[in-house]
């Protein structure tokens, strides 16, 4: 932001002073990231800058926890990226099919009881994770669904719905009823108008929650932590045992591969969160 | 014109206001049918569970299960004197009953709870009442150890009669019931929940308001800049936020770690020296730093999109009318974003009070939270009674944060994303 010439000295510094706090708070928020990045390329055994490093020596580098990532022995973390994606997409498809129908009923002025009944469908987003966690696990242990996908699954349902309700809810407030009631006077059944009118008009929302639904199953440890047996490790539950256990680099591999992933994930829902503004007709 | 008024028909003859209404039951029904799969699905594995929470929480069923002949026979014994020979007699049944199928242990380990001292003396008993004679059993059981002819073990018995108690929750703040049921506190030095409680309110406090006073700077030049630059910006906050939070918080354990990269900073500078090094995590300082930090963007974006709203000419019509920019800032700008602020703090703080990987991982044993506690009784000593009701007594809290919000700002007034 330049300023006016005629801005007095006092101000002058003040906005430089202003500019330079959000200077350090965006460092803060980013470059902790960024640390991850050089470090799991250490051709050593420790988790700081080793001297090579600082002086660039290519023979500081390797791709050596990376190899351990994919090939090492007793590698836990093939099957934790297997059951982690596998729980996540079920997860995912279940949120959104669910969510999304109950976002059509919320968004109608028919619907009774509107503010209660979305109060329960949130719920699980207000409520602190380690409650939900005791109270998701003790409906999978009576249910003999503990220590299986299916518990996991349905645990993450609960969790991810919340996210698919609130966008899918937000996209229809900006929807125009009037395309349907179009689509019925011309001799559509509702489910056709729904696929055909409907659907491709509130699509982003719909991926955009399905992204957050993705996520938040995905990145969820602290209700798998109390339903999970060995055989359903997901890769952020072997991240927690490993950050405390033992750091190993082989964590800062596959935290790379994590953000990595994220800033895929982060390109995608920003693209469509602009779609999304475009067909709603806001402009900024 | 005539005093009745014609009814206005439709087509099939039906009055319209019939019709009408029995087309908006129709929708009404239509709607609710959508929505059901989900609530339904929901009532079933997540509200109905937290009543079980609360059930559990409460329960005392074991002992009252386990004594149940004693425990009929003492409604009629006022609990001052030692109890008659139809307590005992009801008592030794019970008991030979128990050993048969051997859950005496577990009766010892439950009443050792209400007072100490139990165990052995139900050992005793379980060895002893092997030979017992029929009849006069009140002799014979006080004669297996004097601490059977003390009227407040008897007492002690008594107490686990309800089947449900409030003990838990009690113990949840450091509180119990003593002898002539009172309630009162554990010694000071035995105060661990108490602590814990006030911690978690300290911390969350802290934290918001550290990311208040962060975000807000940053939310306002994000909202002020021009596009081309503010979208740049907003990926610092995205990225963060759509991140692991367990890679966020390695992150920090290998930048606050003794040999680290903020200490070798320090070190470097000068700031400290080489081998006084200091601790920065495993305490509270890495649960304030990493908890801000990962928090951090749950404030930017509420502030955000409430300043991105506010029209720059306001500020300008404030200086215009002669306020200088601090007086304008305050008294315009600020009152304006009064909705972001409160939604952010609301965000930031019911998420921190609830944390438990993040302070679990670089907290420490003085950075720990009460969610830590609650893991600790579910996965540690199995005390899922206790987990249940320091958990409902959390839950309890931040509704009770809702409704103070509701009051004050009002919940319509927040806005997100």
């Amino acid at each position: 932001m330049a300023l006016p010439k005629h801005t007095e000295l006092h101000y002058r510094i003040w906005h430089y002073f202003y500019l330079t706090i959000c200077g350090l708070v965006f460092f803060f928020l980013i470059a902790p990231l960024f640390v991850i990045f050089p470090l799991s390329f250490n051709a050593e055994e420790f988790l700081s800058f080793s001297d090579g490093m600082k002086s660039l020596d290519p023979d500081a580098f390797s791709l050596r926890w990376y190899k351990d990532m994919v090939y090492g022995t007793k590698n836990p973390w093939g099957l934790a990226a297997k059951n982690s994606f596998i729980i996540a997409i079920f997860a995912t498809i279940g949120s959104v099919l669910l969510g999304t129908v109950a976002a059509l009923g919320l968004s109608s002025r028919h619907m009774p009881y509107k503010g209660i009944i979305m109060a329960v469908l949130i719920s699980p987003m207000i409520v602190p994770l380690i409650i939900s966690g005791v109270a998701i696990f003790f409906f999978m242990a009576k249910a003999g669904l503990a220590a299986t996908h299916t518990g996991i699954v349905l645990a993450h349902i609960i969790l991810g719905t919340p996210f698919v309700v609130i966008t899918v809810t937000a996209t229809l407030s900006g929807f125009d009823h009037s395309v349907t009631r179009a689509a019925a006077s011309l001799g559509s059944n509702p489910v056709n108008t729904f696929m055909k009118i409907t659907l491709p008009l509130i699509l982003p929302g719909v991926i955009s929650g399905g992204l957050f639904a993705f996520v938040t199953s995905f990145d969820e440890v602290v209700v798998v932590l109390f339903l999970a047996g060995l055989e359903n490790t997901t890769i952020p539950i072997q991240m927690w045992t490993g950050l405390r256990e033992q750091l190993s680099p082989t964590i800062l591999a596959v935290a790379t591969c994590l953000i990595i992933l994220s800033t895929l994930i982060l390109v995608t829902a920003e693209l469509l969160r602009r779609r999304s503004e475009r067909l709603r007709g806001i402009n900024r | 014109m005539s005093s009745e008024t014609q009814k206005i028909l439709t087509t099939d003859g039906i009055p319209l206001e019939v019709s009408l209404k029995k087309a908006e039951r129709r929708n009404k029904i239509k709607a609710f049918l959508l929505v059901a799969p989900l609530l339904l699905f929901l009532i079933i594995t997540y509200v109905f569970p937290i009543g079980d929470m609360l059930m559990r929480s409460v329960d005392d069923k074991m002992v009252t299960e386990m004594l149940p002949k004693t425990f009929k026979a003492m409604e009629k014994w006022d609990g001052k004197e030692l109890p008659e020979e139809d307590v005992f007699k009801a008592f030794y049944l019970d008991f030979r009953q128990l050993v048969d199928e051997k859950r005496e242990g577990k009766l010892s380990t439950q009443l050792n709870y209400t007072k100490n001292g139990f165990k052995s003396i139900i050992k005793k008993l379980r060895r002893k009442s092997k030979n017992f004679e029929e009849g006069n059993y009140k002799e014979q059981i006080m004669a297996v150890h004097k601490r059977w002819a003390d009227v407040e073990y008897w007492k002690a018995i008594k107490r686990r009669a309800p089947a449900y108690t409030s003990q838990k929750y009690l113990k949840g703040m450091d509180m119990f019931k003593n002898e002539n049921g009172e309630i009162v506190s554990v010694s000071e030095d035995r105060r661990i929940h108490r602590i814990l409680w006030l911690r978690t309110l300290e911390i969350a406090f802290f934290v918001t308001l550290f990311c208040f006073l962060m975000a807000y700077p940053i939310a306002h030049l994000l909202a002020t800049l021009p596009m081309k630059y503010s979208n740049l910006l907003m990926i610092c906050v995205l990225l963060p936020f759509w991140t692991s939070l367990l890679v966020r918080t390695a992150s920090w354990m290998i930048l606050l770690q003794q040999q680290g990269v903020v200490n070798d900073f320090f070190v470097g500078i000068g700031l400290v020296a080489d081998d006084a090094r200091p601790e920065m995590m495993y305490n509270k300082t890495g649960t304030y730093v990493a908890m801000t930090q990962i928090l951090l963007p749950f404030m930017v974006l509420p502030l955000y999109s409430v300043m991105k709203t506010i029209s720059p000419s306001l500020m300008r019509a404030g200086k215009s009318l002669g306020g200088t920019p601090i007086v304008a800032f305050w008294k315009v700008y600020f009152p304006l974003t009064i909705p972001g602020i409160g939604a952010g703090c609301l965000l930031c703080f019911i998420l921190a009070i609830g944390y438990y990987i993040t302070p679990a991982l670089v907290g420490g044993a003085s950075g720990t939270l009460i969610s830590n506690q609650i893991a600790f009784h579910m996965k540690s000593t199995l005390d899922w009674s206790f987990a249940s009701a320091m958990g409902l007594m959390l839950l309890a809290g931040v509704l009770a944060i809702y409704w103070v919000y509701n009051k004050l700002v009002g919940i319509d007034n927040i806005k997100l994303g």
